[in-house]
C-alpha cells in the first residue's frame, strides 16, 4: 500500500530462547489435546476395514462416489454464498456503528453478535416455527396471499440460515479493524479531495481488510464444517453432515466418515492459507495511535431515518430466531399456528431450580476456554507475524484444523487418550471437568486465533522497533506496546470463543460424566428429547442467550471506554 | 478481568469438591431417555431404596454405546437404559453387559409376539412400545386430509410431501419399524411399500425425536414414530393422533447391567425397581406414557390407553425374527439411505410424476398409459439386491470387514445409489410419457 508509513524491514534474527520455549509449549499443547486425540480416531481413514492395513483406497472410493462429489460441491457453493450474504448483513452494521455518530451503537454491536449464540436444538425448533414451511411467516403469507416462500428448504435454506447465524464473525472482526484505523489516513485522503463512497472504497475498507478477511475466512470455513444447520434443514448431501452421519451411527466401523473428516480439514486449512496469500506483501498497519479510530460523522435527519431503518430491519431479521425462542419459552402449545395458543411462565419456574448449576458451570468452562484461546491464539499470532522461527506456520495450521474436526471425533479421541490415565484415587483423567474446558478451548481456538491475527496485523512493527531502540527488552515491548494495541482484537477473540463455547454440545456430550459438571447446553439437550420438555428447553435457551449477551455487552462497554480513553476528545 | 478469572477458578474448585462429596451409594446410568422420563424414576428409585442416589448421564443411544465401549478399561458406569433392542445386542456382542436374574417374578414372557427379556439374561424389557403413524390434527384439517391408519395409506397421492420419518441408520426404533414391514410383507413387497412411502416423504430426519418434533410443531403432518412419542405429546396438550397399522410389532425398551459395574448392588436394585409394581406405575405418568410390561397395571391406565396383553390388534401382530434382522441390519439401513434418504429429490420427483399421470388416467382411461404407469411403479420398487443376497456372508463382509476380500462398503453404496437414480429417472420419464399420451 502506497500510503503505509512503514515498509516491511527484512529481519534476520535468530530465534530467542523465549520464542523457542513458546513454540515448544504451544506445540505440546496442540499435540496432546488436539493432534493425538483426533489422530487416534482419524487414522482409520487410512486403514483397510477388517484387516487394519494401511491403504489409500478409501480416498479413491471417496472420489468415485457420486454422493460425496455432489456433497463436496454443495458444501463449497453454500460456504461461498454464505460469505456473500453474511457480508451484505454485516457491512452496513459495522460501518454505521463505527463510522457514524450513531446512538445505541453499543447495543447494536451487542445485538448484532447475539445470532452467534444459537443454543442447540431449541434454536432449530424456533427457526422452523417462524420460517418453516408451516411457520408463522408462511402460514400468514398463505392466509393473505396464498403463497409460501421456501426459506428453509434445500441449499438456499442452508445459505439463509448460515448467513444469519455466522455473519457476526465478519461484524465483530470488521468493526474491530475499522476502529483501529488511524483517522490521519482518512484525513489525508479527505485533504486530497476524496470523500463519501470513494473514500470508503479506496481508503477505509482496504485498511480494514485484515479484519474483513479474518471474519470472511472464518465464515467460509465454519459453514463448510458446520453440520448442525444442514441437519436441522434435513439437507444431507453436504460434506460435514455426511461425516457426522457416518461417524455417529451405531455399529458402523466405516472408514468413510473419517475420510470425509480428513478432507474437511484439508479444505479448511487450504481456505485459511488462501486468505493468508491474499494478504501477503501488503501492509495494513498504521503507526499513529493518538487519534482513536475514525472520525465519527454526524448523520443528517434524512440519513438518520434511512440508517436506523436499515439497522432496524437487519436486526429484526437476524434476531428473529431469538424472538421465536422467546415466544417458545413462554408458549403452552404451539402447533400449526402463527402464534402459540397461550402463554405461561411455568417453563421458567421448572428450570429455575436446576439452572443455577448449569449457569455456573457454563460461565466457568466458557471463560476458562476463552482465556486459554486468547493466550494461545495471541502467542501463535505473534510467533507467525513477528518471528521467523521454524514451525510457526504449522502451529497456525494445526490450530486451524480444529475447526474441521467434528466435535464427536474429538470427544471420542479424548476418551481414548485420557480414559486409561487415572488419578491416584482411580478416577480416570477424562472424567474431570477440566477436560471439558480443554476440549472447548481447542474447538474454539481458531476463532480467537483469527481475531488476534487481524489485531496484530494492524499494529505497525515500527512501534516495536522504536520501543526496542529506546532500550526496552522484547518482553517489555510486548507487554507495554503490543498487548495494549491489540486489546480490541484480543477482547474480540475472547468474546467469540467464550460465547460460542457457552452453547457448544457435540464434544461436551461425550465428556460430561455427571449432572453436577454439566453446562447449559447439556441441560438443554436433556430437556429437548420429549414434547413436554420443549418449553423448559427453550427457557434454558433464553437464559443462555441472555447470559452470554450480557457478558458480550460488558466487553463491548470495555472496548468503547478504552477507545474514549485513547484520546477521542469529545 | 483478572479478578473475574480468580473468582471463576475459586468457584470451579468449589464445584469440584461438591461433586465428589456424595456418599458411596451412587448408581450411574447411561440413558437416551429425556429428563421427563428419568426424573420421576430417579425420585421413585431413591425413595424406594434409601441410601442410593441415581446419577443420570444422558447420551444419545449411539453415543452411549460408543462411550461404554471406549471406557471399558476403567468402567465407571453401572447401567445402560434405552429403547432400541439392537443397541443392547450390540453391547452384548462386545461383552459389555453382565448376566443377572432379577428378583421380580411373575412377569409375562412375551409382549405381542416379542420376547420381553434377552433369553440369556443380559438385558431386560421394562416397557413395551409399538410403532405406528402419528399425525397433527390441525395440519390434516387445514390440508383436508383424512387420518392415515395403514402403511398402505401413506402411498396415496394425497399424502405426497406430508410425511416424515427418521433414517433407520440413525434411529434404532425406526430400523425396527422398517424391519417389521419387511418381515411382515416380505422383502420385495415390503421395499415396494417403503419406496412408495419414500416418494411421499417431506423429510428424513437424522434423529428419532426429530419426527415427533416436526409433527408437534406442525411442520409436517404425518410421522412414522414409536407410540409413546405420540401419547406423551397428547398428554402435553399437542393436537396429535396416533394409530397402530395392522402390520406392526411391539418391542420392549430395555435396561442392562454393564460388565464390571462399580456399584453392582445399586445396579441390581435399579433393575428390580424398574420391574417392580412401583416402578412400572411410573410409566403411566403423562409425560412418559409407555406401555408397562406388568399386565396388572393396565387397570390404572387412562381411558383409551392401549393394552398389548388384551387388545386383539397386538395379538395378531407379526412375529419378529430378530436373527434375520440382526443378519441384515447394516444392509437394510444402507439400502434405505442409498435408495431413499440420499435420493429423496429424485424419488419424490418420479413419484409426483406417477401421481399426476394416475390422476389424469382416472379421468381418461387409456390402456397404453396404464401399462406405462405400471412399469414406472415397477421401476421405483426395483431392488438392487434380493433378500438372500442381503443376508449373504459376502454382502455382510463388505460392512464388517471380513477375512476375505469382498466389495468394499463404499463400492456397494455407489452401485446401489447409481442403480436407484437410474431407475427413478426412467420411472419419471415413463410417467411423463403416460401423461403425454393421456393429454
Amino acid at each position: 500500500m502506497a500510503f503505509a508509513l512503514s515498509s516491511n524491514p527484512i529481519r534476520r534474527m535468530t530465534a530467542r530462547p523465549g520464542q523457542v520455549l513458546a513454540v515448544t509449549l504451544i506445540a505440546l499443547f496442540l499435540a496432546i489435546f488436539l493432534i493425538i486425540p483426533a489422530g487416534t480416531v482419524i487414522y482409520i481413514a487410512f486403514t483397510e476395514k477388517g484387516t487394519g492395513a494401511l491403504t489409500a483406497v478409501n480416498f479413491i472410493d471417496f472420489f468415485n462416489t457420486d454422493l460425496f462429489r455432489r456433497s463436496f460441491f454443495n458444501s463449497v457453493y453454500v460456504s461461498a454464498m454464505s460469505v456473500v450474504w453474511a457480508t451484505v448483513i454485516a457491512l452496513p452494521l459495522a460501518v454505521l456503528t463505527t463510522r457514524f455518530d450513531f446512538r445505541g451503537s453499543l447495543v447494536i454491536q451487542t445485538l448484532g453478535f447475539v445470532p452467534l449464540i444459537m443454543p442447540p436444538f431449541v434454536g432449530a425448533v424456533a427457526m422452523q416455527l417462524l420460517f418453516g414451511r408451516n411457520g408463522t411467516v408462511n402460514l400468514l403469507l398463505n392466509d393473505w396471499l396464498g403463497i409460501r416462500i421456501p426459506f428453509m428448504e434445500g441449499l438456499n435454506g442452508v445459505i439463509f440460515v448460515q448467513s444469519l447465524h455466522y455473519f457476526p464473525f465478519i461484524l465483530i472482526n470488521l468493526s474491530t479493524s475499522l476502529r483501529n484505523i488511524d483517522r490521519s489516513m482518512e484525513e489525508a485522503a479527505q485533504n486530497l479531495g476524496s470523500s463519501g463512497l470513494r473514500l470508503f472504497r479506496r481508503i477505509v475498507f482496504p485498511l480494514a481488510m485484515p479484519g474483513y478477511l479474518a471474519g470472511a475466512s472464518l465464515v467460509f470455513v465454519k459453514v463448510f464444517d458446520d453440520l448442525a444447520t444442514p441437519l436441522l434443514l434435513n439437507v444431507k448431501d453436504m460434506l460435514a453432515p455426511q461425516a457426522y452421519l457416518r461417524v455417529t451411527s451405531v455399529g458402523l466401523t466405516d472408514p468413510m466418515g473419517y475420510v470425509i473428516s480428513v478432507i474437511l480439514i484439508v479444505v479448511s486449512i487450504f481456505a485459511m492459507w488462501l486468505s493468508a496469500v491474499a494478504m501477503r506483501g501488503k501492509d495494513y498497519s498504521t503507526t499513529q495511535r493518538g487519534g482513536g479510530g475514525l472520525v465519527r460523522r454526524k448523520l443528517g435527519f434524512g440519513e438518520s431515518v434511512i440508517a436506523y431503518g436499515i439497522v432496524g430491519l437487519i436486526l429484526l431479521l437476524v434476531l428473529s430466531p431469538h424472538i421465536g425462542l422467546l415466544l417458545l419459552s413462554f408458549a403452552t402449545v404451539w402447533s400449526f399456528s402463527p402464534l402459540p395458543d397461550a402463554v405461561t411462565v411455568a417453563h421458567y419456574s421448572r428450570v429455575f431450580g436446576e439452572s443455577s448449576i448449569y449457569i455456573k458451570n457454563t460461565l466457568i468452562y466458557a471463560s476458562l476456554a476463552g482465556l486459554i484461546d486468547v493466550v494461545v491464539g495471541g502467542a501463535i499470532a505473534y510467533l507467525v507475524l513477528r518471528t521467523k522461527i521454524i514451525g510457526r506456520r504449522w502451529l497456525d495450521w494445526a490450530a486451524t484444523s480444529a475447526l474441521a474436526i467434528p466435535g464427536v471425533v474429538l470427544g471420542i479421541g479424548y476418551l481414548r487418550t485420557f480414559y486409561g490415565v487415572t488419578l491416584p484415587d482411580g478416577t480416570p483423567l477424562a472424567t474431570l471437568w477440566i477436560m471439558v474446558v480443554l476440549a472447548l478451548a481447542i474447538r474454539r481456538l481458531p476463532y480467537a486465533l483469527r481475531a488476534c491475527y487481524a489485531a496484530l496485523q494492524q499494529v505497525s512493527e515500527s512501534l516495536e522497533e522504536a520501543a526496542e531502540n529506546l532500550g526496552a527488552t522484547k518482553q517489555r515491548t510486548i507487554r507495554r506496546i503490543v498487548l495494549p494495541l491489540m486489546t480490541g482484537g484480543l477482547l474480540a477473540g475472547f468474546v467469540t470463543s467464550f460465547s460460542t463455547a457457552a452453547v457448544e454440545l457435540s464434544a461436551t456430550l461425550m465428556l460430561i460424566q455427571s449432572n453436577s459438571d454439566a453446562p447449559l447446553a447439556y441441560g438443554l439437550y436433556v430437556f429437548m428429547q420429549s414434547p413436554a420438555g420443549r418449553g423448559p428447553g427453550a427457557a434454558l435457551g433464553v437464559i443462555a442467550v441472555v447470559m452470554v449477551a450480557l457478558c458480550t455487552l460488558l466487553s463491548h462497554y470495555v472496548i468503547e471506554r478504552r477507545q474514549k480513553a485513547l484520546g477521542m476528545a469529545k | 478481568m483478572l479478578k473475574t478469572i480468580a473468582a471463576a477458578m475459586l468457584m470451579s474448585a468449589a464445584v469440584f469438591t461438591v461433586a465428589y462429596a456424595q456418599d458411596g451409594g451412587k448408581v450411574t446410568v447411561i440413558t437416551s431417555f429425556s429428563k421427563d422420563v428419568t426424573d420421576p424414576f430417579k425420585a421413585g428409585f431413591e425413595a424406594a431404596n434409601p441410601g442410593f442416589t441415581l446419577d443420570v448421564q444422558n447420551k444419545s443411544t449411539s453415543a452411549g454405546v460408543k462411550f461404554v465401549d471406549e471406557t471399558k478399561v476403567n468402567n465407571q458406569v453401572d447401567l445402560f437404559w434405552a429403547s432400541a433392542p439392537d443397541a443392547f445386542e450390540n453391547l452384548k456382542g462386545r461383552n459389555l453387559l453382565a448376566k443377572f436374574t432379577p428378583s421380580v417374578t411373575g412377569l409375562p414372557e412375551k409382549v405381542g409376539s416379542y420376547p420381553v427379556n434377552d433369553p440369556q439374561g443380559y438385558y431386560f424389557g421394562f416397557a413395551a412400545s409399538g410403532y405406528g403413524i402419528m399425525s397433527n390434527d390441525r395440519y390434516l384439517e387445514a390440508n383436508n386430509l383424512p387420518q392415515p391408519r395403514e402403511w398402505g395409506d401413506l402411498l396415496k397421492a394425497e399424502y405426497h410431501d406430508h410425511i416424515a420419518i427418521a433414517a433407520p441408520s440413525r434411529s434404532g426404533t425406526t430400523h425396527l419399524t422398517i424391519e417389521t414391514i419387511l418381515q411382515g410383507e416380505g422383502w420385495a413387497k415390503g421395499w415396494a411399500t417403503l419406496t412408495g412411502i419414500g416418494g411421499n416423504l417431506q423429510q428424513v430426519t437424522e434423529r428419532s425425536f426429530g419426527v415427533p418434533d416436526a409433527v408437534n410443531s406442525g411442520q409436517t403432518g404425518i410421522g412414522i414414530v414409536i407410540d409413546f412419542f405420540a401419547f406423551s405429546a397428547q398428554a402435553s396438550g399437542f393436537p396429535v393422533s396416533f394409530s397402530y397399522p395392522s402390520v406392526t410389532t411391539v418391542v420392549p425398551a430395555n435396561v442392562g447391567i454393564i460388565t464390571n459395574a462399580p456399584n453392582q448392588k445399586g445396579a441390581e436394585a435399579f433393575v428390580n425397581y424398574l420391574l417392580s409394581e412401583k416402578g412400572q406405575a411410573v410409566l403411566l405418568e403423562p409425560a412418559i406414557r409407555r406401555l408397562p410390561i406388568n399386565p396388572a397395571l393396565y387397570a390404572k391406565a387412562p381411558e383409551g390407553f392401549p393394552n398389548p396383553f388384551e387388545d386383539p390388534r397386538f395379538q395378531s401382530m407379526i412375529t419378529f425374527d430378530s436373527d434375520i434382522s440382526k443378519k441384515r441390519t447394516d444392509v437394510v439401513d444402507t439400502l434405505f439411505d442409498q435408495l431413499i434418504t440420499f435420493q429423496l429429490d429424485n424419488l419424490r420427483g418420479a413419484t409426483k410424476a406417477i401421481h399426476e399421470a394416475d390422476k389424469a388416467l382416472a379421468a381418461n382411461d387409456q390402456a397404453d398409459a396404464r401399462v406405462l404407469i405400471a412399469e414406472a411403479r415397477q421401476l421405483i420398487s426395483a431392488m438392487p439386491v434380493t433378500a438372500d443376497e442381503a443376508a449373504s456372508d459376502e454382502t455382510r463382509a463388505a460392512f464388517t470387514g471380513g477375512e476375505q476380500k469382498t466389495a468394499r462398503q463404499a463400492e456397494l453404496e455407489q452401485k446401489w445409489a447409481a442403480f436407484a437414480s437410474e431407475k427413478y429417472a426412467a420411472a419419471k420419464a415413463k410417467a411423463e410419457q403416460a401423461l403425454d399420451l393421456i393429454d
